[in-house]
């Protein structure tokens, strides 16, 4: 698919919207803190999904022939959230009461409704219920596609595996999966932790395409997003920094879950808009 | 749906359990409802599935060796309205993918059926790997799970046919091999979520489920021999349990028994002993099942005898109380 220059633009704008827009989460989630790093590495994942890529349509959630996008990687709200709220999911107010007691979309809740197709958090599992999806669609004829956002981290889990090798042998070519390749789990580097380079060759080895793309280019993530596939599913690894955007939470272990100060945030905001107000 | 006749009974009963289910039950309902599906991990021959697949092949998928994705992918089905049966042994489907079960039967409340077959002992040479002792206490603890255990295979035919037409993820737990015990020699009115009554007596109330229902009709004739009377409870609904079965008898009874083959921790005793310390007062309730301990191997009977819930040792038991 081609888009236009003003398109891509657009989807620009929205993506640094939505970076904002997750600092001010992130300040009114006050001393509970908020997932930053992982939430503002998949910011621009998040805006050319919604963007460009997802068929959807907010006033009718639940449309039968709608694209489904599973979230696995749940603890990236700070993306999740403004991006629903830019394609009209959910109100304004329900970004700061994320962690309302008893709120709608508190503790990762699945509802439809809100364009929220599955409850995520527990890590390696929506692949495997994608699997499903994609089976259950393709079986109607439905052209609708499936996507599934991960981490990289949960790749550690063995029922991803499990849900890798049955989606190649079912050869689901409408199922795609982007894995938000911020190199960065709780504990530290992933290649320390527990190394999954080359990431690529295990995907095509287990008879997946597998492709990279950079994960802050909306450019290059609509084009890594549409290309075009054979009759096997499909992995885009998104490389990306975790706590993209500012400078004192790029690629640092401790921003996983993080309390973000009044100063902080003022010095995170003024970087986020550096020289363009 | 087949007529259910004494010598239907008689054939399930040759099948066993597993065999009513999966070769008797789930082809008649492929049939009737158009988004059934029914998904196993490489065990469709061992589990006489077989007609099922070669009847509706696009209703079948056979995912590996590999239960953790089958219950993920089983949930994925049910979230685009499919109403999925997901077999293979209890020991695996109940433990191995516990987590996608809590996360995707409790917790989304995905339309799933999950069927753990050879639940208990059964299969007893090979070892604790392949029995499932715990099961019930792990189900039992999920919310919105329903628990299935039959007694015997006409309770197996029923529990299948009432899954395929309710709503909602369940439990059900298939015990035995071939050759099973018949404990409904005729058809009766089965009631999910209440206990099946097949005998009456004063003396003592025994909760039994699955195979042990058997025994526990062979123990109350041992018992009647000795002039102690037995009402018998098959309990093929783990829960909801039917508490007000249980009020009445802990009013009527000298002594209660809760009997299953399964750890005495967290299953139908484990459920019982809950209700009844609550309610305070009444009489005694003995928990038979398997001790918080493994057993040696050997075969289901001698497994059953070393942990004292064969009938004759039952019998034993339960005279041993009652003054």
């Amino acid at each position: 698919m081609i888009y236009s220059l003003d398109r891509i633009q657009d989807i620009e704008a929205m993506a640094k919207r939505m970076r904002l827009t997750a600092l001010d989460m992130a300040l009114a989630a006050g001393k509970g803190g908020a997932h930053l790093g992982g939430g503002l590495s998949c910011i621009e994942i998040f805006a050319a999904l919604y963007g460009g890529v997802l068929r959807f349509d907010a006033k009718d959630p639940c449309w039968e022939d709608r694209d489904r996008f599973f979230v696995s990687k749940n603890h990236c709200v700070l993306a999740q959230f403004p991006a629903l709220y830019e394609a009209g999911y959910i109100e304004e107010q329900d970004l700061y009461e994320l962690a309302k007691d008893g709120g709608r979309i508190n503790g990762y809740p699945r509802n439809v409704e809100l364009g929220l197709e599955y409850s995520g958090g527990s890590l390696g599992m929506a692949v495997s219920v994608a699997i499903g999806a994609a089976l259950a669609l393709r079986e109607r004829r439905s052209d609708a596609r499936v996507y599934v956002l991960m981490g990289d981290g949960e790749l550690n889990e063995g029922s991803v595996w499990e849900a890798f090798m049955s989606a190649a042998h079912y050869k689901l070519h409408n199922l795609t999966v982007i894995i938000d390749r911020n190199r960065l789990c709780y504990d530290g580097d992933t290649e320390d932790v527990m190394a999954l380079e080359d990431l690529g060759a295990k995907l095509r080895a287990f008879n997946w395409k597998a492709g990279r793309c950079n994960g802050h280019d909306v450019h290059d993530l609509l084009r890594a997003l549409t290309e075009e596939r054979p009759d096997m599913p499909y992995a885009v690894i998104a490389e990306t920094v975790k706590g993209k955007g500012v400078s004192f939470m790029e690629n640092q272990p401790e921003w996983h879950h993080g309390v973000l100060s009044q100063k902080q945030y003022e010095q995170a905001r003024s970087e986020l808009l550096g020289g363009t107000e | 749906m087949k007529p259910i006749t004494s010598s239907n009974i008689r054939t399930w009963a040759r099948l066993g359990q597993r065999g009513t289910f999966f070769a008797i039950a789930l082809p008649e309902l492929g049939a009737e409802y158009e988004d059934l599906r029914l998904l196993t991990a490489d065990v469709a021959q061992l589990s006489s599935m077989a007609r099922f697949q070669s009847a509706y092949p696009e209703k079948f998928l056979n995912v590996g060796i590999a239960e953790q994705n089958m219950i993920g992918i089983a949930a994925g089905l049910a979230m685009e309205g499919r109403c999925v049966f997901a077999g293979t042994y209890a020991s695996f489907i109940a433990v191995r993918s516990l987590e996608h079960v809590r996360q995707h039967l409790a917790h989304l409340q995905c339309n799933v059926k999950i069927v753990g077959f050879s639940a208990g002992v059964i299969a007893a040479r090979s070892g604790v790997a392949h029995w499932a002792t715990e099961d019930i206490a792990f189900m039992r603890a999920l919310p919105n799970l329903t628990v299935f255990s039959p007694s015997d295979c006409l309770d197996a035919y029923k529990i299948a046919r009432y899954a395929a037409e309710t709503e909602g993820p369940m439990y059900i737990r298939l015990s035995g091999g071939p050759n099973g015990p018949i404990v409904h020699k005729e058809d009766y009115d089965f009631t999910a979520g209440k206990m099946d009554r097949l005998q009456d007596g004063n003396d003592v109330c025994i909760f039994a489920t699955g195979l042990m229902v058997k025994e526990a009709l062979d123990a109350a004739e041992l018992l009647r021999e000795k002039g102690i009377a037995c009402t018998v409870y098959n309990v093929h609904t783990i829960k909801p349990l039917d508490l007000a079965a249980l009020e009445r008898a802990r009013h009527s009874h000298r002594l209660l028994v809760s009997l299953e083959e399964h750890s005495i921790i967290g299953g139908l005793g484990g459920a019982i002993a809950e209700y009844l310390s609550e309610a305070g007062g009444g009489p005694k309730l003995m928990r038979m099942g398997i001790p918080d301990a493994y057993s040696a191997a050997g075969s289901q009977r001698w497994i059953w005898e070393q942990n004292g819930i064969d009938c004759a040792s039952i019998a034993k038991r339960i005279g041993e109380v009652l003054p």
